[in-house]
């Protein structure tokens, strides 16, 4: 049998992942499961997941500077966001949908229910979308985002962050996380952050700031690479009865 | 010393927060920005197989209901095909159905509804059949990492008494937050899949 013949996904490492319930982040106490997930060997269902064609995207939707501009640039930090989507087992996952959304400069999202003294930027919108491509590499335009409160302590920020999901090839390998910024002091006092248990883990969101990327005179450039479940292969035929 | 597995680490999850509708369902938070958003075309009209509607509200510990959630629904079409390339038949579908679908709760009542086509049995594992049921992904604010779990379907009794993964939960009457009782309305077949996150009634989720 061939190295590439593809079976079940690896477990996710919960030890790595936070928890659900997290008590530091109070949200999360009332809305995670307290018994225990049933684990599931893949199946069909897990290992299949929606593709999504290039005609569903339109041209502007990976700049978030020009895609719901109204007459003028946003005001902010013009960054690029780069990077690649891999598998545990460090090969590229092509062809798969990245979607981000964020605050503006200010950490105000335009969101009806964001209530946030910080104003609405006329020329941002806040979203983008983009597939990787054939080596699973992925690049947005954007701004910065700025630090908002939040109502968890009194006097919570959430650090600058980006939204990102993704979602592989496969139903079992979809994410969302958050992406922080290389040098933010707000990122070991965020209780989101916190929520994960290990530093290592922290590390892993935190974007480097990347000059090798950066466009002279026009914007700075930060590299995040996405790591999404990797799967076992099959060496040799060894199939249970009835199979 | 020994030499080291050089496989990598998962990306760390976390919360998709409140305005999670910004990026995955802009004209819900309140602007239009794309040509098309996605996910809301599941089973288009020329999807074949029976037309249903789902709905359901997702409640917290305490019982409220969780009226920023978004779910995400992956199912089979009416024939048992997914729209993948590792389907058995190819993945080869009927124009319209894609299978995936996104849907976010009212944010006065929390109430979700979807409208798709009943999905057919699909291959388990080992040469076993899964009863129909849709795949769910769910996540919010206070969700620290997407919830996966399945809906089956009331009316399929015989299939759900067999079903491979049914039959792993080992408490038999929490099956029953995995089956959703259908109704029937005006507008034809309603299912009604309420998601209990805490609590005695606990919604069973998966480690898929
Ligand atoms: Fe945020």
């Amino acid at each position: 049998m061939s190295r590439d013949t593809k079976g079940d996904y690896y477990p996710r490492d919960r030890q790595w992942q936070p928890p659900a319930h997290a008590p530091g982040y109070k949200t999360s106490v009332a809305r995670s499961p307290s018994q225990p997930l049933l684990s599931l060997e893949t199946t069909l269902s897990e290992a299949t997941g929606p593709v999504f064609p290039p005609q569903d995207l339109g041209p502007l939707d990976n700049d978030l500077i020009r895609n719901f501009a109204r007459g003028g640039d946003p005001v902010g930090e013009r960054i690029i966001l780069h990077g690649r989507v891999l598998d545990e087992n460090a090969r590229p996952v092509p062809d798969t949908l990245v979607e981000i959304w964020q605050a503006n400069a200010g950490g105000r999202y335009r969101h009806r229910n964001d209530t946030y003294l910080a104003p609405v930027d006329p020329n941002f919108g806040g979203c983008g979308r983009t597939l990787t491509d054939a080596e699973g590499y992925y690049v947005f335009r954007t701004i910065k985002p700025g630090a908002y409160p939040w109502r968890n302590g009194t006097d919570s920020w959430r650090p600058a962050h980006i939204h990102v999901s993704v979602f592989g090839a496969a139903f079992a390998q979809r994410l969302v996380t958050q992406l922080y910024f290389e040098g933010d002091p707000l990122i070991p006092r965020c209780p989101i952050v916190q929520t994960l248990p290990d530093p290592e883990a922290v590390a892993q969101l935190v974007a480097a700031l990347d000059m090798k990327a950066a466009v002279p005179f026009d914007c700075l450039a930060y590299k995040f690479d996405i790591v999404l479940r990797g799967r076992r292969s099959t060496y040799f035929e060894n199939r249970p009865e009835g199979n | 010393m020994v030499q080291k597995l050089d496989y990598l680490k998962e990306t760390p999850s976390q919360t998709a927060g409140p305005y999670v509708h910004i990026g995955l369902a802009p004209g819900a938070a309140g602007f239009s920005i794309f040509e098309r958003e996605l996910g809301w075309d599941i089973a288009g009209p020329n999807a074949a197989g029976d037309r249903i509607r789902v709905e359901g509200i997702v409640r917290d510990a305490t019982g409220a209901p969780v009226k920023d959630v978004l779910l995400e629904i992956w199912q089979a079409n009416a024939a048992g095909r997914y729209a993948h390339p590792e389907d058995p038949s190819g993945g080869a579908v009927e124009e319209g159905f894609r299978g995936w679908g996104r849907v976010i709760s009212d944010f006065d009542t929390g109430l979700w509804s979807v409208e798709t086509v009943k999905p057919g049995p699909v291959p388990g594992r080992a040469g076993a059949l899964q009863a129909p049921h849709l795949n769910l992904w769910i996540v919010a604010r206070g969700i620290n990492i997407g919830l996966n779990t399945r809906m089956y379907f009331a009316d399929e009794a015989e299939a759900n008494e067999t079903d491979p993964v049914l039959r792993m939960i080992e408490q038999a009457h929490r099956r029953e937050t995995l089956i959703a009782p259908r109704e029937e309305s005006e507008t034809g077949p309603v299912y009604r899949f309420d998601i209990r996150l805490q609590g005695a009634d606990e919604t069973v989720f998966f480690d898929i």
